[in-house]
């Protein structure tokens, strides 16, 4: 059955590719790291955890020796062939894969359709690419190692984050939180349950990175005991505005690199919060109507 | 208390400006000890974690082909295309991608559009352009600098992404609330769940959809030369 591991297949041998290009360009950290890169993809399942966790901080000590240089300037052709059509080659085999995937679990996991959708789309507008576009053989690669250079380390910021969260989980740290939150509510005022409940969704979600690790800990600190068992309120919305809370903490936060940090890095920005800062003032309205309507909603 | 020193690393880390990968890595370290934990066991743990998520990662994968259409002008002909199109205007364009991608995001489709499938190759570039046509990039302003611009596609895809994406009922974190509230016995169809994600999903789009307005309009009132 193809799943994930096909994925990995797919963006391994890109980042192989990008490390031995890295070599043959002389840009030795750049293809070390992405060579370790690959390595995770290709094998990370029988590294071991403490191999894995060794990877990792090969990977770091590479990233913060400041030798990994950015990428290339280069200089884009006049615009010739179906470069539009070209471009929505992708999106439109992540949508029609998905679709089309999902009516065969027999051949394809259900739950990993659209990334294995999004690896055979990049697959087929590569190879539609150098046949309409006439492009050399190794162009496509050396262009996406050249962006993939632009990224630098950043491109693995999100999945280190990911990982302190599990150490996070380990240690307990969503329980002291919880319970310091829970313990700063004044007794008796919905409002105040409510602000502790979205603003503690919003702040946790700073700090993780992530909506989907402070949700369990907000819930059983407030959500459970103080607006639905005192208060009385429907879980359903309660559950779905906290939520959506903690969505608005990801929009504030450079832990939610893959969102903030990452897209900076891949539009060339000067300011690394530029994007942050590009949200903030959508965020943190959207913040008090969550809270305004969470409120409005258990009272 | 004391695991919450690793919280305290990562908020002084990042405000010092130290370098992030080394700020995640010492916080991990310390909150692991601090809970207890022997230093071997948060690295088999880190690792581990690591590994599991590959998938985030993976999605590089579709550079190679931005790069060579980018290398073949992409762009460029991006920028054409904002120009064939009177009245487009950077507010206009991206309010209108604002629309897509949340609706996109709540029938379940995220991954058809994203900062590198989409942002970087043909949203932030028409966005540039049409900033351009409207007098931004003439002078000094801070405001129509083109960073500004483009950072404000990649913040538009973010919105209409998070709060799209939670009216769609399959989507993990419908998931996630149906299973933590399973587990206080409470138990709620994945569709009440969804339906709640709307209101705020009409908010974003009229307060996004304002502050895209203003901009235009702060464009079209610069003195142009």
């Amino acid at each position: 059955m193809i799943g994930i591991g096909f994925v990995y297949l797919v963006a391994g041998s890109f980042f192989a590719a990008a490390a031995i290009l890295g070599t043959v360009d002389r840009r030795w950290s750049n293809a070390l790291f992405h060579a370790l890169l690959a390595l995770s993809f290709f094998a990370g399942d029988r590294l071991g955890d403490i191999g894995n966790g060794i990877l990792v901080l090969a990977l770091v000590a590479i990233a913060t020796s400041g030798r990994m240089k950015r990428g290339e300037a280069s200089t884009a052709a006049a615009p010739q062939g179906p470069l539009l059509a070209l471009a929505l080659v992708i999106p439109a085999a992540a949508l029609g894969g998905t679709v089309l995937f999902k009516q065969m679990p027999a051949r394809v996991d259900p739950a990993q359709a659209t990334l294995v959708a999004l690896a055979v789309g990049a697959l087929l507008a590569l190879l539609l690419c150098h046949l309409l576009l006439r492009a050399a053989p190794l162009s496509g690669v050396r262009a996406g190692r050249r962006l993939l250079d632009e990224i630098g380390w950043a491109a693995i910021m999100p999945q280190l984050l990911a990982s302190l969260g599990a150490v996070f989980a380990l240690a307990g740290v969503g329980e002291v939180v919880g319970g310091l939150i829970g313990r700063a509510i004044p007794t008796g005022s919905i409002f105040g349950a409510a602000l502790a409940y979205g603003l503690g969704m919003a702040l946790f979600t700073v700090v993780m990175g992530n909506a989907f690790a402070a949700f369990p800990v907000m819930v059983s600190a407030v959500a459970i005991p103080l607006l639905v068992h005192r208060y009385g309120g429907d879980p359903a919305p309660i559950a779905a505005l906290g939520m959506l809370a903690g969505f608005c903490g990801t929009l504030l936060t450079p832990m939610a690199a893959n969102f903030n940090i990452v897209p900076a890095a891949l539009l060339e920005l000067r300011d690394r919060y530029g994007v942050i800062r590009a949200q903030a003032a959508t965020a943190l309205p959207l913040l008090a109507f969550n809270i305004l309507l969470l409120w409005w909603v258990v009272r | 208390m004391l695991v919450l020193s690793g919280i305290a690393v990562i908020a002084l880390g990042f405000l010092l400006r130290f370098h992030p990968l080394l700020v995640i890595i010492v916080s991990a370290l310390l909150t692991g000890l601090a809970a207890g934990l022997e230093p071997l066991t948060v690295l088999a743990r880190f690792g581990h974690a690591f590994n599991e998520t590959r998938y985030v990662t993976a999605i590089y994968m579709v550079l190679p082909v931005i790069g060579l259409l980018e290398r073949h002008g992409l762009q460029e002909r991006a920028r054409t295309l904002v120009a064939g199109l009177k009245g487009l205007t950077v507010g206009r364009l991206l309010a209108s991608y604002l629309l897509f991608r949340q609706i996109a995001a709540a029938l379940g489709l995220t991954a058809i559009a994203g900062h590198a499938q989409t942002v970087r190759p043909l949203v932030a570039p028409m966005a540039e352009a049409a900033a351009e046509r409207q007098g931004a990039g003439a002078d000094e302003d801070a405001r129509a600098d083109p960073e500004r611009v483009r950072a404000l596609a990649a913040a538009t895809d973010n919105i209409g992404l998070f709060f799209g994406e939670d009216i769609f009922i399959a989507i993990g974190s419908i998931l996630l609330m149906k299973g933590v509230l399973d587990g206080y016995g409470i138990r709620i169809e994945p569709f009440r769940l969804s339906v709640w994600a709307i209101p705020t999903a009409i908010a974003a789009a009229l307060i996004h959809g304002t502050r895209l307005w203003l901009f235009d309009r702060r464009l079209a009132r610069r003195p142009r030369r």
